[in-house]
């Protein structure tokens, strides 16, 4: 009980003018462990993602940061304990990578925010971590689209939280870049953070999750461990018969791979 | 940021000693060192050093409050008399003008000062309580109500001007073009209670401005209380915005172009902005102001007027030489 950082107790949520709702949901985030969140689109993960760090308020139910409720907390407040990765973060001015790091900084700032040596050095430190510390000088406008959500990751981690939630962090990194972004966030949790990360890639799920969530029209149907979320039966219920499920050769992790397509098919039948 | 001080400094100590009158440094020395009266010193004093004064804040107040609302409203057409601050301001001044018996002192205040600025005041409340309302209004509908109000207030003018006898128009015409003419230190200082909080206000948000334009849900995560900097931001440029207003008349230009020149030419960093803003806003009017009361001489051209003529063009070189960070 104590290792739970961040805890969702049934909450709510309703889009005003939509039939859509979530409905009474409950998570939790513990130190060390990395929470996999999984589900069709529009299943809820992002919604639920922003009412667990605050973003958005829901109708009933709580949220609790370390045993406070976030309700009653300050966004500095939660900002220290909580680092939040929106889906799509752009801005409409152009800042340089070293700026938007700085920025992370900002529940630790007071007056008019200026950053004091210490806060420059944990800025250097995650530009570090994140391998974007060769483009620190950079214009976000000239960076990839995957740099740039190395950046932002950067900014995150500058904030010092001891609880990451993610949505979709890695949707558009090379492969080679997804596995060292989540390899930083095993790094993380085996550091003592927390991490809830939402990812529409149900192998890096499988891969790097302790635990797997998984969400179908507004609501968590099944939770618990990659190897017993991830097969063939559960996965058809939710993504219907699109996915075939099998063994990795070596780890014996599941590996989802989508069904075979048109071309395929025919070079089989003939 | 030091050139901006700078350039401030000597705008600010050297406007005063020219003007359509030559002055003789001398008297001015004698008057002030050994109390000898003359006419050159009065004119410094009391006429020169206000009038400065006043162009730098005015200048300096609708620039900073341009930066500010061009991220808050997430437009870069944003400017302190979109909210329709400018166009209450102006039903004011309109009404009391109209009714020539009014033109009297209130305390401080000139009647039409006083007017302008009760308008000013009563179209920040609207905005502030908009923005504050429970059910989260969005940006769009602050700015939609904005660009309401001053269209209402447009055709108010119109109704009015069509209904008073024809020689008052020339003195609301006279407002409407905005005028920086005050005699000694009385408007000035009667409107900094209002001008100087409002500033501070707005100096405050640099750092979470900047999260403002890197995306509302980043802020956020970030710890910045949005709803919170929004509603200051208004707060702070609509009593900034009425102080200048209601002292100077709607002087365009500044408030919408300086903080663009300035993030063409010192980056989108608003801790540096909000006071790159102010000191280059305020040297600008103060030169505009320079110009006004000298290329006609001894008359005097509206402001309003040369804003542009300078701005425009010297903002087109900028905007044509530097093309980054936009």
């Amino acid at each position: 009980m104590d290792r739970k950082i961040l805890s969702v107790q049934g909450v709510d949520y309703k889009y005003a003018g939509s039939g859509w709702q979530l409905n009474s949901t409950s998570f939790s985030v513990a130190k060390g462990e990395i929470v996999g969140i999984i589900g069709p689109n529009g299943s809820g993960k992002s919604t639920l993602l922003k009412i667990a760090s605050g973003v958005i308020t829901p109708d009933s139910g709580s949220v609790f940061l370390q045993e406070k409720d976030i309700a009653k907390m300050k966004r500095r407040e939660i900002a220290k304990i909580l680092g939040y990765f929106p889906q799509n973060a752009a801005g409409h001015f152009d800042y340089s990578v070293q700026e938007v790091v700085a920025m992370g900084r900002f529940p630790h700032l007071s007056g008019a925010g200026f950053l004091s040596p210490n806060d420059m050095d944990v800025v250097g430190q995650c530009l570090v971590r994140a391998e974007v510390e060769q483009y620190r000088e950079r214009y976000l406008s000239h960076l990839s689209g995957g740099e740039r959500q190395r950046v932002l990751l950067a900014s995150v981690l500058a904030q010092e939280p001891k609880v990451l939630l993610l949505d979709e962090p890695t949707s558009a990194l090379d492969m080679q870049h997804q596995v060292k972004f989540f390899t930083l966030l095993t790094e993380l949790v085996e550091e003592g953070m927390g991490v809830g990360v939402v990812t529409h890639d149900l192998n890096l799920a499988s891969f790097y999750s302790h635990r797997v969530l998984l969400l179908k029209d507004g609501k968590i149907i099944e939770e618990g461990s990659p190897k017993e979320i991830l097969t063939q039966g559960i996965l058809e219920d939710a993504y219907g018969d699109g996915v075939t499920v099998i063994p990795h050769p070596t780890t014996d992790l599941p590996i989802v791979l989508p069904r075979t397509g048109l071309g395929a098919w025919k070079a089989k039948a003939s | 940021m030091a050139g901006y001080g700078l350039l401030s400094v000597v705008v600010l100590a050297g406007a005063p000693f020219f003007g359509s009158e030559r002055l003789g440094i001398a008297n001015i020395t004698n008057a002030l060192f050994s109390h000898i009266p003359h006419v050159d010193a009065d004119i410094f004093f009391y006429h020169r050093i206000p009038r400065v004064l006043l162009a730098f804040l005015v200048g300096g107040s609708l620039a900073v409050a341009g930066s500010s609302l061009q991220v808050v409203l997430r437009n870069p057409l944003a400017e302190p008399f979109i909210l329709g601050i400018s166009g209450a301001g102006a039903v004011g001044a309109v009404i009391i003008i109209s009714v020539p018996g009014l033109s009297i002192y209130f305390g401080p205040f000139f009647s039409v000062q006083l007017f302008s600025l009760l308008g000013c005041i009563l179209c920040v409340g609207a905005i502030y309580w908009l923005a504050r309302s429970p059910l989260g209004v969005s940006m769009t509908t602050i700015l939609l109500a904005g660009v309401t109000v001053n269209i209402l207030c447009g055709a108010a003018i119109l109704m009015i001007r069509y209904i008073v006898s024809p020689h008052l128009l020339v003195a609301m015409d006279r407002w409407m073009m905005g005028g920086l003419d005050v005699v000694g230190y009385r408007e000035l200082s009667a409107l900094l209670p209002l001008l100087l909080p409002g500033l501070l206000l707005l100096f405050l948000q640099g750092q979470a401005l900047n999260q403002l334009a890197f995306g509302e849900e980043m802020a956020m995560g970030h710890g910045v209380n949005v709803a919170s900097v929004q509603k200051q931001v208004f707060l702070g440029t609509g009593l900034a915005t009425a102080a200048a207003v209601s002292l100077a008349g709607p002087i365009g230009f500044v408030g919408l172009i300086i903080p663009h020149a300035v993030r063409r030419l010192s980056g989108v960093d608003h801790r540096v902005v909000l006071p790159a803003s102010f000191c280059l806003g305020g040297a600008f009017l103060t030169i505009c102001d320079l110009f006004a009361r000298t290329v006609v001489a001894p008359t005097e051209m509206p402001v309003g007027i040369i804003t542009a003529i300078i701005g425009g063009p010297v903002f087109f070189r900028i905007l044509l030489k530097r093309n980054r960070n936009m």
